[in-house]
């Protein structure tokens, strides 16, 4: 039998509306759970006193410092290297087997839990090159991390560019640098900072990977060769080893204000841009 | 006459297609040479062939000579970079490139280095002054190219080119989206501009040809049919296919 229009019409918005109320709900939840349990404790003594007694008292200082400073190194070594790869693959190669190859591993990449990422940099970066639990290991480990991300964004972003715009460019004389400065980066410039966000939206919120690599050294860092701990690895560790839940949920709560002040300054920052532009 | 340009047996085939057969013609320089055909008649080929844009598509392949000036455009040594900032070309869509007005002219020179403000100033007021729409955007040159309407994009297109002070404009159905009165404005611009440029005017329609243009050339299936004076070429075609197309029997 044959369901009238009008009720499919009807239950189609039920079933998206319904799961878009769903999901709303769902992270609502979390945030206000995490945000009711931990802002209590968050005042500025908190923020800005080094932890005492492994962190049942005292602040979260130290690995607020940690907490920057990591994703920081990622963001300035991955963004580069990352655009850099991506512009190449689309605007300096032809789209050919080899390029297959490379686009599918970068996606496998991209899909590897970050454990291994950490096992790897403990090898490579801790252990062979004799860097240490550090921030320069974890930094560098967090960088291969989301490195495939920005590399695939990026992509994404570069290709969204109109060819249009490309051959007005070449027909105007301009190089394939030229066209790529002038042209194509500016344009896919919203899409990238979309890359590095999630890329700092995810070393942000590493344990495992930063655990192995950058140690968790409750000391403040004196240089890139010490070992630090981010707020992600700090209320891991209160939490399972039941230090203080207290404290965990409420750097659990800083946490959650930070990655949201960081997304809002992007989306501020994009806006601006594209209004300028059009 | 002197030619500009000097096309000798000109094969070009994409991705094994021959899309030109044995183009051979002189554009003579200072005059409007009119390009007309059915489509896929390889007209936009043959246009593109003259800043070599084709060569930026995989899978272009070419034969046979294109002298401009006397120098082969695809020898070695010859840049295309170069080639393309003496060779101008305007599109069928009107492309506005996401920034000013200002900033789309200019766009061209700044590529060659020109830095000093006053000489950007003066080439965007006499390039929009020779696409006739200096008075319409001389208030608001800060505004993004984006916002124009489609005629007045073309014309800005115009302006862009321009503002490169080429030798040679391309022009490739440039009227083909735009309104009556837009078509008229680029139509009055080519014809000014004629005196010191030379000019190729490829064009879905005939009527345009025959007003505008000195030398009109027909193309049919990568054939060029027939290149004369556009009076001869309109009232009395050597070829039949020629006639068959100018007077609507078929295309």
């Amino acid at each position: 039998m044959r369901i009238r229009p009008r009720y499919t019409q009807w239950l189609a918005v039920t079933i998206l509306g319904g799961a878009t109320v769903l999901t709303l709900a769902v992270l609502v939840f979390i945030i206000v759970f995490v945000l009711e349990k931990g802002l209590p404790v968050v005042n500025f003594r908190f923020l800005f006193t080094n932890a005492e007694d492994m962190g049942r008292a005292g602040g979260i200082f130290t690995t607020l410092i940690g907490t920057i400073v990591l994703p920081l190194l990622a963001i300035i070594v991955a963004a580069p290297l990352g655009i850099s790869t991506a512009v190449y693959l689309t605007e300096y190669t032809v789209e050919t087997r080899a390029t297959k190859i490379i686009r599918f591993g970068t996606d496998c990449l991209a899909g590897i839990p970050s454990i291994i990422f950490g096992l790897f940099g403990f090898i490579f970066f801790v252990t062979t090159l004799g860097l240490g639990w550090s921030i320069l290991s974890g930094g560098l480990t967090l960088a291969v991390m989301i490195l495939p991300t920005i590399i695939r964004t990026t992509e994404e972003a570069v290709k969204a560019v109109p060819k249009s715009y490309r051959q007005v460019s070449f027909s105007l004389g301009a190089t394939r640098w030229q066209t790529v400065k002038r042209v194509i980066l500016p344009n896919a410039l919203p899409g990238i900072l979309t890359g590095i966000m999630l890329g700092v939206g995810r070393s942000i919120g590493e344990t495992a990977a930063v655990i192995f690599t950058a140690g968790s050294s409750l000391r403040m860092p004196s240089s890139i060769f010490d070992s630090t701990r981010t707020m992600a690895v700090h209320f891991y560790i209160l939490a399972r080893e039941g230090i203080s839940s207290e404290n965990a949920y409420g750097t659990a709560a800083t946490l959650i204000i930070a990655v949201l002040a960081i997304n809002l300054t992007a989306y501020w920052m994009m806006g601006r841009f594209i209004a300028k532009r059009s | 006459m002197d030619g500009k340009f000097h096309i000798q047996d000109l094969n070009v085939y994409w991705g094994g297609n021959l899309l030109l057969k044995k183009v051979s013609l002189k554009i003579p320089s200072c005059q409007i040479l009119g390009v007309i055909g059915p489509a896929g008649s390889g007209k936009t080929t043959f246009l593109r062939s003259l800043n070599r844009m084709n060569e930026l598509e995989p899978g272009f392949k070419m034969e046979g000579r294109v002298l401009l000036d006397g120098e082969d455009i695809y020898g070695p040594g010859y840049d295309a970079v170069t080639l393309r900032k003496k060779v101008g070309m305007v599109f069928a869509l009107p492309v506005a490139l996401p920034m000013s007005i200002y900033e789309n002219i200019v766009y061209g020179p700044r590529l060659t280095g020109i830095r000093n403000h006053d000489r950007l100033d003066e080439l965007v007021e006499q390039s929009l002054q020779a696409a006739f729409m200096w008075n319409e955007v001389k208030d608001r040159l800060d505004l993004s190219g984006l916002r124009l309407s489609g005629g007045q994009q073309q014309r800005l297109c115009l302006a862009r080119v321009l503002a490169m002070e080429p030798e040679v404009i391309l022009l490739d159905e440039p009227c083909s989206g735009l309104d009556p009165i837009s078509t008229a404005k680029i139509e009055q611009a080519l014809t000014e501009l004629k005196k010191r440029y030379t000019v190729v005017l490829v064009t879905n329609n005939t009527k345009q040809a025959a007003r505008i243009a000195d030398q009109t050339a027909f193309f049919l299936m990568g054939e060029l049919i027939e290149i004369g004076p556009t009076d001869r070429i309109f009232t009395a075609p050597a070829q039949k296919q020629t006639d068959d197309y100018i007077t609507g029997r078929f295309g």
